[in-house]
């Protein structure tokens, strides 16, 4: 009896307590910067595109949505011909944004992407691309790697010494 | 002949091992399927212990337990050795020797194209190097342009020194080379330029890291573990290499070695390589056409209905294709019937192969496989140029060389034969013997001990002298001059003084006698009790099938229809503009009613057709190919097609199905052709059962033709349609086309691709095979159809030929062919357009300086009716009164060499117009 009593006054009492629902979508909830939600594509901080096209993140999606095509430009830099991802089957677990090399792709907290036709939720490229670092800010994957590309010549990268001088006999 | 010597034990960390005596340590070790790491040892190529990596500790005996560290690529196994690959110190050394490879290299693995099939990246994982400790600079270099087909990223080398060892020892390039010294090792060309050597391409499987990598596949990366690939032949020459062929997003990526122990072993030559681009090509026929129709309203059941109608109103005879595969031609002979099959090769091509198939079945020689080749230690070739018309045949023989001076100095110097480098210091340049009897000079001229350029008959005659030498009998060859009595005579002694003679020739000699006199010197060395081999080439990569199908001559078809025996023709996978002169081609398709086609690409015969339909190339079709040695070998289709694209063979059942052809009653899928195809065929017993069925399973399941890491499926199609289709299914063969199936190793003549754990680069093969180099687990695939049989009889051709003889104002014409440019689907590779020749006509400089023609001045010449103006080169070697003319070059009219041209004096002799400054 008493316990029946206690639990009618303590749901009572819940009536005077802050309230846990908002009221969606005028009002929005707070999500965490690493929150897991929409995938965007970043660029570096010179404003290129960061995706090399490198294909760990589909290696890695345990569900296969994302789809793309390695490319160069006339300098040498890859970067992705197209890159598709099936968000009908995207299961936002984070493992495209853990194998990326380059910080390219990204989780970030929007999750409001609902679709009354499924056929809406294949992003392309232009989807996906943003013009930002995201949440990773001034990587850039070519300053590290050596590889020549437009603008970044051999022997440019971080800790590389200049192109040796095959020809050279000095010691 | 290789002893069977008892096996020996060793013990590796405690377990005791059964192994074969003779090996060295790491070969036992992989053998036993082992996981060690090594980087400069390649199972083709031998030891040189120069990268450190394969170090274990060897103990003197049970009690020892300080043990040594040695590198096991250079220590042979020994009875009662004991050794350990788990020691912790031993692996401590192999994690640190590959920290120190490391340190100068790049961190460019997500761009670079060895990514996931990479050697480094897997030995690197398997020592546990996971974190770099260097954090000082690292060194960098230019790279250099090598040509089409290879990309070169020097900053990624870990200075192996394989590339050099395979480039220069083992395929006898000179141009490429290691240049500088200490760190700054560099490997590369003297100057930036294309590789010369026709073998380059294997540089992308031979180095173990990304330094050179397939600048094709490049145009359209994909790594490896996203490919859809699939066991292939090679099309492109008579040897019939093994391929395995990748797809993605619907075209074809790359072609990559298959091991075959008998025959391209671990490489391919690069037009097997790079020349599948013709998969890719824009002028590919992607559907049906009907003539009177707009090709928006025909689809595949209208293209039927066309072509059936024809056939039934008509009275039809089918031409069959030396580039189409046995099923697809065996498929159009039965819907024509057997009298009405045409063979469609040129003239002098259907004779000669068919002697060839004679001599294969007849002589008392053993017929040698690619692999053979390799062991044989007295080569002597017959009017062919072994680099342009075979080319892994030419690598063959440049190991075969190396024969004579192996077996003879190294048993004296008491090390084994993979100690690579002590077995090249000591032989040095010394070659065993080879002799080149060819129309002018080879590459391989430069490691022959005696060539002979001279014309088919001179060549032909020579072969004759050698032969009756050998046999002891009187010469019966009259006007032989001294010089090439006593050429003859060292010949005739060297291939009877080896153990394993071998006698080279083919069809791209041009003349029988040539094939004649080979046959010959081979039953004579029989004779005298040699163990010799002989192989003959043979034009196309079915040439062979085609004739054991049989079938009449190409002239007999323009007969048929010229005169009205026939008024409809179904044409298959060929075109006849490079079979037969224009004229008598365009006079043939005007007597025709109907022409039926079916091709993969469009070219000049596909023009006249009035039903054409999409055929399948081999990557999308199942079939089996027959190569030089009578080898029969299946390949797969790589990838699914659309309805309207197929194989020739099911456009071929499909139309004998609308004609209710009474023999093809039945046939649907590929197993139901081969048992028919036996019936009717005896000879071909054995085609059969070369590949398991297509109900094979292993555990219920079929081999996935996807690796399991294989990505992107609930995304590729997505655009077109977000709702996935059903994968789709392949009713052909054991292999499915999706990740699905089983997991563990194919049979052999199914493996689709290499993978091991731990093992995602090519050198994955090693857990494939029963010892490592040796033969594939369950035998290599494929089988021989021409078998030695009991009945065999010595054949001995009398007919020598007379001495060749200048024509006034006429030359001789002879084949002259080039491995990029001859060959007839290659050619639709970028590079390999880009590195053959413009079409020429090589004279004798004698003879050009008589005619007053200098290098690039225009001769022109007429063979039969066709005309040519060609471009003049020069050359000392040719005979005299002879011109060499390339066949099959794209743009260059066909003619049916060897024969006779006539000059035409207006022409010739008329300077060129100046240009007025």
């Amino acid at each position: 009896m008493f316990s029946l009593l206690r639990t009618m006054w303590l749901t009572f009492l819940h009536a005077f307590h802050k309230r846990d629902t908002v009221l969606y979508p005028e009002e929005k909830n707070y999500l965490p910067p690493r929150w897991r939600g929409r995938i965007v594509l970043t660029r570096d901080p010179d404003g290129g595109e960061r995706c090399v096209a490198c294909n760990l993140c589909a290696a890695a999606c345990p569900v296969d949505c994302i789809a793309l095509q390695a490319t160069e430009d006339p300098t040498g830099r890859r970067y992705p011909e197209f890159f598709q991802i099936n968000f009908s089957r995207c299961i936002f677990c984070g493992f495209c944004e853990e194998a990326c090399p380059t910080y390219a792709i990204q989780l970030i907290p929007d999750f409001e992407m609902g679709e009354y036709n499924r056929q809406n939720l294949v992003y392309e490229k232009d989807d996906l691309l943003i013009n930002g670092e995201g949440k990773y800010h001034g990587y850039n994957y070519y300053k590290v790697a050596g590889m020549a590309i437009g603008g970044k010549d051999k022997g440019e990268a971080e800790n590389e010494t200049p192109p040796v001088d095959i020809k050279s006999l000095l010691p | 002949m290789e002893e069977v010597a008892p096996k020996v034990t060793i013990f590796i960390d405690g377990q005791p091992f059964e192994v074969k005596p003779g090996k060295n340590l790491l070969e036992a070790c992989l053998s036993l399927g082992e996981d060690l790491p090594y980087f400069c040892w390649h199972p083709a190529m031998g030891s040189v212990g120069a990268c450190r990596q394969c170090a274990v500790k060897v103990f003197k005996d049970e009690n020892d337990t300080v043990g040594r560290l040695i590198m096991s690529c250079m220590e042979p196994v020994r009875d009662g050795l004991r050794l350990s690959i788990q020691n912790p110190q031993a692996k401590d050394f192999r994690s640190n020797i590959i920290g120190w490879l490391m340190t100068n290299h790049p961190h460019d693995c997500a761009v670079c194209d060895e990514g996931g099939s990479c050697h480094l990246q897997d030995m690197t994982v398997m020592t546990g190097h996971n974190y770099r400790k260097y954090t000082f600079e690292k060194r960098t270099y230019r790279n250099q342009y090598l040509g089409p087909f290879l990309n070169h990223e020097m900053n990624r080398c870990i200075q192996c020194y394989r590339c050099v060892r395979y480039y220069k020892d083992y395929a006898g390039g000179k141009d490429l080379d290691v240049f500088a010294a200490h760190n700054h090792l560099y490997f590369g060309r003297h100057e930036d330029g294309m590789l010369e050597s026709e073998f380059s391409g294997n540089l992308a499987e031979v180095c173990p890291t990304g330094v050179f990598t397939d600048k094709t596949l490049k145009e359209h990366y994909t790594r490896k573990w996203d490919l859809t690939t699939a066991p292939s032949v090679c099309q492109h020459c008579s040897l019939g290499c093994n391929t395995i062929a990748g797809e993605r997003y619907g075209t074809l990526r790359n072609i990559t070695t298959r091991f075959n122990g008998e025959v391209n072993g671990y490489f391919l030559c690069d037009r097997g390589r790079f020349g599948y681009e013709f998969v890719n090509s824009a002028s590919r026929v992607r559907k049906p056409l009907v003539r009177s129709k707009l090709p928006e309203s025909t689809s595949k059941s209208i293209a039927l209905e066309e072509a059936a109608k024809m056939i039934r109103n008509g009275r039809v005879i089918g031409i069959g294709s030396p580039r189409a595969s046995m099923e697809s031609n065996f498929a159009l002979k039965t819907l024509v019937g057997d009298e009405h099959f045409y063979q469609g090769v040129s003239e002098p091509d259907h004779d000669l192969v068919e002697f060839n198939l004679e001599v294969l079945q007849q002589t008392e020689a053993h017929i040698l496989s690619l692999k053979e080749v390799e062991r044989c230690d007295a080569v002597f070739i017959l009017g062919e140029d072994l680099t342009n018309t075979a080319p892994m045949l030419d690598l063959a023989v440049r190991q075969s060389v190396r024969q004579q001076p192996m077996l003879e100095d190294v048993p004296k110097a008491g090390f084994p034969m993979w100690q690579d480098a002590a077995v090249r210091e000591l032989i040095q340049d010394k070659k065993g013997p080879l002799f080149i009897a060819s129309f002018q000079p080879t590459k391989l001229d430069e490691i022959a001990t005696e060539t002979f350029n001279a014309t088919p008959a001179e060549i032909a005659r020579l072969g004759f002298i050698v032969a009756s030498i050998i046999a002891g009998e009187e010469i019966t060859v009259h006007d032989v001059s001294e010089q090439t009595q006593r050429l003859a005579k060292q010949i005739a002694d060297t291939l009877l003084s080896a153990q394993k003679p071998a006698v080279i020739s083919g069809t791209h000699g041009g003349r029988e006698s040539i094939i004649k006199a080979a046959a010959n010197i081979g039953n004579a060395l029989k004779a005298k009790g040699k163990d010799v081999g002989i192989m003959l080439t043979a034009p196309e990569c079915n040439s062979i099938g085609l004739d054991m199908l049989g079938g009449h001559r190409l002239e007999s078809a323009f007969d048929a229809i010229g005169n009205g025996y026939a008024d409809t023709v179904i044409i298959l996978e060929n075109d006849l503009y490079r079979r037969a002169s224009a004229a008598q081609v365009n006079k043939f398709f005007d007597k025709c009613k109907h022409v039926i086609v079916l091709d993969s690409l469009h070219n000049k015969t596909t023009e006249r057709a009035d039903v054409l339909f999409a055929a399948g190339t081999y990557a999308e079709s199942d079939g089996t190919l027959v190569n030089n040695e009578g080898r029969a070998q299946r390949f797969y289709q790589v990838y699914p097609t659309t309805e309207d694209m197929q194989e020739s063979w099911r456009w071929l059942i499909q139309l004998g199905d609308q004609v209710q052809h009474q023999h093809m009653r039945g046939w649907e899928h590929f197993d139901d052709l081969l048992p028919a195809m036996v019936v009717a065929h005896p000879n071909l017993i054995g085609i059969e059962s070369i590949t398991p069925p297509a109900e094979f399973r292993i555990a219920g399941q079929k081999i996935p033709r996807a690796t399991h890491r294989f990505s992107g499926r609930t995304a590729m199609n997505a655009v077109n349609n977000v709702s996935e289709p059903k994968p789709a299914e392949d009713p052909d063969s054991a292999l499915s086309f999706t990740m699905e199936g089983y997991r563990g190793q194919a049979p052999s003549s199914i493996i689709p691709f290499y993978w091991s754990p731990g093992w995602n680069s090519v050198q994955a093969i090693n857990k494939y095979q029963l010892e490592v180099g040796g033969p594939l687990r369950g035998g290599d695939p494929g089988a021989r159809l021409i078998k030695p049989t009991l009945q065999s009889r010595s054949t001995h051709f009398n007919e020598a030929p007379e001495h060749f003889q200048p024509l006034d104002r006429h030359l001789f014409l002879v084949p002259l062919y080039h491995t990029f440019g001859t060959e007839e689907l290659s050619v639709h590779t970028k590079g390999i357009l880009e590195k053959s020749p413009e079409p020429y006509v090589m004279l004798n400089s004698h003879d050009a300086q008589e005619m007053n023609l200098a290098e690039g001045d225009t001769l022109a010449f007429k063979i039969e009716e066709q005309v040519y103006q060609l471009p003049v080169k020069t050359g000392s070697f040719i005979a005299r009164g002879a011109a060499g003319l390339p066949i099959g070059l794209p743009g260059l009219p066909f003619a049916a060499l060897p024969a006779w041209g006539i000059l035409n004096r207006e022409i010739s002799w008329k300077k060129q117009p100046q240009p007025i400054s």
